[in-house]
């Protein structure tokens, strides 16, 4: 399936990325209005450390681990092998943020329910917004194959 | 007498995850769920969230309602499994009809134990927190001027707590351990976790239990009584052995499997509460009653029931719990040497030994916890980590560019 | 007390759009941009902007433009405030002046002041995409003679050539001067368009190695990564003996910019400035020139066209004359609006001739004196577009040298800071963090888009004219007419006034 990979040597830690994120997700036609003033809580979150920078989003794991480990039923991993969380059946027990190995599981600023990146299926975007203006490549949203 | 290729005793979380698991592999072959609870399953942690009202019974079904169709499952419920007999691989049931299978899975999972209590058969409102039926009957019971007793101060009996918490006058809760929530929790993070039930209406009688009831008075082992018109028991649960045990299968504090979920009984296997686990943190083996280690087990050894060759390498209790936007995350054993960060709402403590993370604590700082979970369970050395950094805050940055690399480059 | 210079430019950020997410602080490598947490607004400095446009680009919501300030001297036509200001600057510190990229001065452009025919009726134009169109072509010396052997085979006698499959080149740029990302764009790009890429006088990165085939190695005045492999996995060697942006002086490529890797390739001292001496302090002559275009065609064992590179200056035609009798396969122009690393602004603004003239006056000399066909040529300094292209090979080019042009494909946005090492489009910069910022895979790919797009365009006004060969271009200036030109400029030129027929 297509996902989003990282190619960490393209990053420049502009987290643009993060404010694409909040914005399709906000639900809101306009940027400015959806993100002026505002705190955002996106579903990708960059990486700083020095000069090495690289964008983390669900991974939507061949095999993932929050779906195993979620206590609701919440998180599916669909036919078409994108990691969803249903958000009226989560209860915010935060099981899944505490098992995901990539930290990309994360608590929505309401508290009551886990969010991740449900690769802008779930909103008006029609394709991964981040990947769209990333301005270097670092993310992108491709087939790849698995590490050997 | 139906013959199933794949029968189920049990109807929960493991079941679910071995049916899965079992349709991993084999598509066709048919498959039995036998289930004592008259219902499909649901996700047992969420009874606190109904009581609560964050959830109803439609949300609480683990899976959508065609799951059991499109999977090929035929489900016997609100049936008890009386028997099973090994040799003629037949399940006999309580109705008396038996059932012939050709891979079994016990996925029983656990009951609540009460200790024997004098006077208990006193207490007219007497209710246990383990299954929907429970909470529906607490639920019944519940109005503003109820005071309730809840005996057992671990996660069952403060999220029932949590759940009923603004629906009745008060609250006490008592143990015998001196700190709440013992088997996850140190002292400092327990006194934290406290003070926010406290700030809810809990009272609490730690270090002590009951000795006598007498109809809606107990009578405390400190010599204090206590009024109460409702009484939850939350002590502890004991695991469903009892199939396998006469059946002739090793048990020991659970039923005995290996890392297949294969019992010592031929085509016989177990999972979820009921059976043990090799728990990677502390290096024995235990029963890890816990919902996703049930899941785990459950989808390996369904995986392996069908011909597969899934294994369950890395199981260690873990826990993430939320009582009134307190989050605790917890997880492995609580030794060597700590690493502690403590502000008004936050704590993190770092267990770590041998160049290896053995356990954390982490309060209200949910954030990315899986990178330490990951650790743990993947017994990352430290020396390969950039752990003076992760310490602080979980990153991946504190992992080499070829782990990198493989996690986030590359299919996973 | 130092003269206070106002900033040129005012950064105007529109509050109302302004979301403070900070990416213009985070990539600007100036330091213009900060926030401030109290306020939470994004402040600039507009002292250090360079006016890049690198915020502008990415600013999500565009809340960000860049404006000329109207703060103004007393108004004087003779004293501009550009001219005030470099007074004030020079008074304060006692420097040159240093520059980056090519002439910024309203000298006329000639280019724009030529205007090309097209078929009517008589002659009928050619439809490129109906029918072929060859633009395709080889550089080097086509002044052979037939030989034959014993057995009455043609024997092949043909010096090295540069075949091209578009008459367009990237025209030297050191790896010093740009960066490594920079130099993989261009690489790749010249290897997928068929065409070359030009190492300037910076040498050549081991891991470019394998595009050997479509890079032309200089050897300039300084030597730099000048050595036998060198040499040997060019497709052409260029003699650099000028610059259209600094006719007459060296090179000077500042410490700050000699990275470990650039130290490598230069094969100098890291972190020491390079200077590449004004003179070849082995060339004084026209003689002595041809030791080293023979030195090198010893070298690599005959086998590579060597490039003689200069500055378009006055006396240019003489000296092409001097470089096609010295055994060179092809000459390289470059007008006095070529782009540059760093120069001396006063010699970037008034040194040189423009390119059209210098190529107009050589390619005639070369006809008058019948050794038109000892050499090739090559021409650079400003040609912008494909109709410079085509107006170029009117006048006798037989292909162009493209840099800024390439640059501003690779995402420079012409701020003229080259010098300063800090360009934050990752070209004109050795900083880890800012070289990043070019991605070869983006930067190569729009590359082959530019010069793929002037492909059509340069087919399309060939087939206009009913010409469908570059062959049957060159130097054709028939096909040219001026407008808005003195009588002196055109017979320079060697064009008709528009409207003047034959």
């Amino acid at each position: 399936m297509k996902r989003i990979y990282v190619n960490e040597k393209w990053c420049l830690g502009c987290h643009l990325c993060e404010y694409q994120c909040a914005y399709a997700n906000s639900g809101i036609a306009d940027m400015v209005r959806a993100l002026k003033g505002k705190a955002i809580h996106p579903r990708v979150r960059v990486e700083d450390a020095g000069d090495v920078h690289f964008a983390v989003n669900c991974r939507h794991c061949t095999d993932p681990v929050c779906v195993q480990s979620c206590i609701s039923g919440a998180l599916t991993k669909g036919k078409d092998g994108i990691v969803r969380i249903d958000r009226q059946k989560c209860v915010g027990c935060f099981t899944c943020v505490l098992v995901c190995p990539y930290g990309a599981v994360l608590p929505s600023p309401e508290g009551h329910a886990a969010m991740k990146c449900q690769l802008c299926t779930d909103n008006t975007m029609g394709e991964p917004n981040c990947v769209k203006h990333c301005p270097n490549g670092a993310i992108v949203y491709e087939v790849r194959e698995a590490a050997q | 007498m139906k013959k199933y290729t794949y029968v189920i005793i049990g109807g929960s979380i493991a079941a679910v995850a071995a049916i899965e698991g079992i349709r991993s592999e084999d598509k066709k072959g048919d498959i039995l769920v036998i289930g004592e609870e008259p219902c499909r399953a649901y996700g047992r942690p969420l009874i606190s969230y109904y009581l609560l009202g964050e959830t109803d019974l439609a949300r609480m079904d683990y899976r959508p309602e065609t799951f059991y169709e499109e999977n090929g499952v035929a489900l016997r419920l609100g049936v008890r499994a009386e028997k099973i007999d090994p040799a003629k691989k037949t399940v006999t049931l309580a109705d008396g009809e038996k059932i012939d299978y050709e891979k079994l899975l016990v996925a029983t999972g656990s009951r609540p134990f009460d200790p024997p209590m004098e006077g208990i058969e006193s207490v007219k409102e007497r209710f246990r927190f383990m299954t929907k039926a429970d909470a529906l009957a607490l639920d019944k019971a519940l109005s503003p001027e109820k005071r309730v007793l809840i005996m057992g101060a671990g996660l069952i009996g403060l999220k029932c707590f949590e759940g009923i918490a603004s629906r009745v006058k008060s609250v006490a809760i008592a143990d015998l351990a001196g700190r709440i929530l013992p088997s996850i929790l140190d002292e400092t993070g327990a006194t934290m976790v406290q003070r926010t039930l406290e700030e809810h209406g809990a009272t609490f009688y730690l270090s002590d239990s009951v000795s006598r009831f007498e109809g809606g008075t107990a009578r405390l082992k400190s010599g204090k009584s206590l009024d109460f018109d409702i009484l939850v028991t939350a002590i502890g649960v004991r695991p469903n052995t009892e199939l396998i045990k006469e059946a002739g299968g090793e048990v020991n504090r659970g039923i005995a499997v290996d890392e297949c979920g294969r019992t010592s009984l031929p085509d016989i296997f177990a999972a979820g509460d009921c059976a043990e686990s090799f728990d990677v943190a502390s290096g024995t083996k235990k029963v890890l009653a816990l919902l996703p280690n049930a899941s785990m087990q459950g989808r390996v050894a369904g995986a392996n029931m069908a011909g597969g060759k899934a294994k369950l390498e890395n199981a260690l209790p873990f826990n993430s719990i939320g009582f009134f936007g307190t989050h605790v995350m917890t997880a492995g054993v609580y030794e060597g040497e700590i690493y502690r960060e403590k502000t008004e709402r936050t704590y993190k403590a770092l267990f770590t030994k041998d160049d290896l993370l053995k356990g954390f604590i982490l309060i209200n700082l949910p954030e990315r916890a899986g990178i330490y979970l990951k650790l743990l369970k993947e017994h990352i050395p430290l020396s390969k980590v950039d752990f003076e950094a992760l310490k602080t805050s979980p990153a991946w940055s504190a992992f080499s560019p070829e782990a990198r690399e493989r996690n986030f480059a590359r299919e996973i | 007390m130092q003269l206070y210079i106002r900033p040129e430019y005012e950064i105007i950020r529109n509050e109302a759009r302004c979301i403070a997410c900070r990416v213009c602080e985070r990539q600007c490598a100036n330091e213009v941009h900060s926030f401030d947490p109290e306020t939470g607004l994004m402040r600039a400095d507009e002292s250090k902007c360079v006016n890049c446009h690198r915020c502008v680009s990415l600013c999500p919501t565009h809340a960000l433009k860049i404006v000329k300030t109207d703060d103004t001297y007393r108004e004087n036509a003779n004293w501009e405030a550009q001219t005030i200001n470099e007074v004030y600057r020079q008074a304060n510190t006692g420097g040159v002046l240093l520059s980056s990229m090519g002439n910024p001065k309203p000298y006329p452009v000639f280019w724009d002041k030529l205007l090309i025919n097209a078929s009517q009726v008589t002659n009928p134009p050619i439809d490129p995409l109906r029918e072929p169109m060859e633009t395709q072509l080889y550089l080097g010396k086509r002044t052979i003679k037939v030989e034959r052997d014993e057995k009455g085979l043609i024997k092949d006698t043909l010096p090295p050539q540069l075949k091209l499959s578009v008459p367009v080149m990237f025209s030297a740029m050191s790896y010093g001067s740009i960066s490594y990302n920079a130099h993989e764009s261009l690489a790749r790009a010249a290897e997928e368009l068929g065409t070359y890429y030009n190492t300037g006088e910076g040498g050549l990165h081991r891991d470019f190695y394998k595009y050997g085939k479509h890079t032309i190695v200089q050897v300039a005045s300084g030597r730099f990564g000048v050595h036998k492999e060198y040499l040997e996995t060019a497709a052409a060697i260029e003699i650099k003996m000028g610059q259209g942006a600094k006719p007459g002086i060296g090179g000077h490529l500042p410490g700050g910019k000699i990275s470990e890797d650039v130290s490598k390739t230069r094969m100098i001292p890291q972190g020491v400035d390079a200077i590449s001496p004004a003179p070849h302090h082995d060339i004084y002559s026209i003689e002595d020139l041809k030791q080293l275009v023979d030195s090198l065609k010893e070298a690599t064992d005959y086998k590579k066209p060597i490039i003689v590179k200069i500055a378009a200056v006055h006396n240019a035609a003489a000296i092409a004359s001097g470089i096609a009798r010295s055994g060179a396969d092809i000459i390289a122009i470059d007008g006095f609006r070529g782009g540059t690393g760093a120069a001396p602004t006063r010699i970037r603004d008034n040194v040189g001739i423009p390119i059209e003239m210098a190529l107009a006056q050589i390619d005639e000399r070369l006809r008058a004196e019948g050794i038109r066909d000892n050499v090739s040529i090559v021409v650079g300094g400003s040609v912008r577009s494909s109709a410079d292209v085509v107006k170029a090979i009117a006048l006798g080019a037989d292909a162009c040298y493209i840099g800024t042009a390439a640059l501003l494909a690779l995402g420079c946005h012409l701020c003229r800071s080259c010098h300063t090492g800090k360009c934050n489009w990752g070209i004109a910069t050795q900083r880890p963090d800012l070289v990043k910022r070019l991605n070869p895979d983006f930067g190569y790919k729009r590359l082959v888009n530019l010069v793929t797009a002037w492909k059509h365009e340069i087919e399309e006004m060939m087939g206009g004219m009913g010409i469908n060969s570059l062959e049957a271009l060159r130097g054709n200036r028939l096909m040219l007419r001026g407008i808005g030109l003195t009588d002196t400029e055109l017979r320079l030129l060697g064009v008709r006034y528009a409207g003047e027929s034959l």
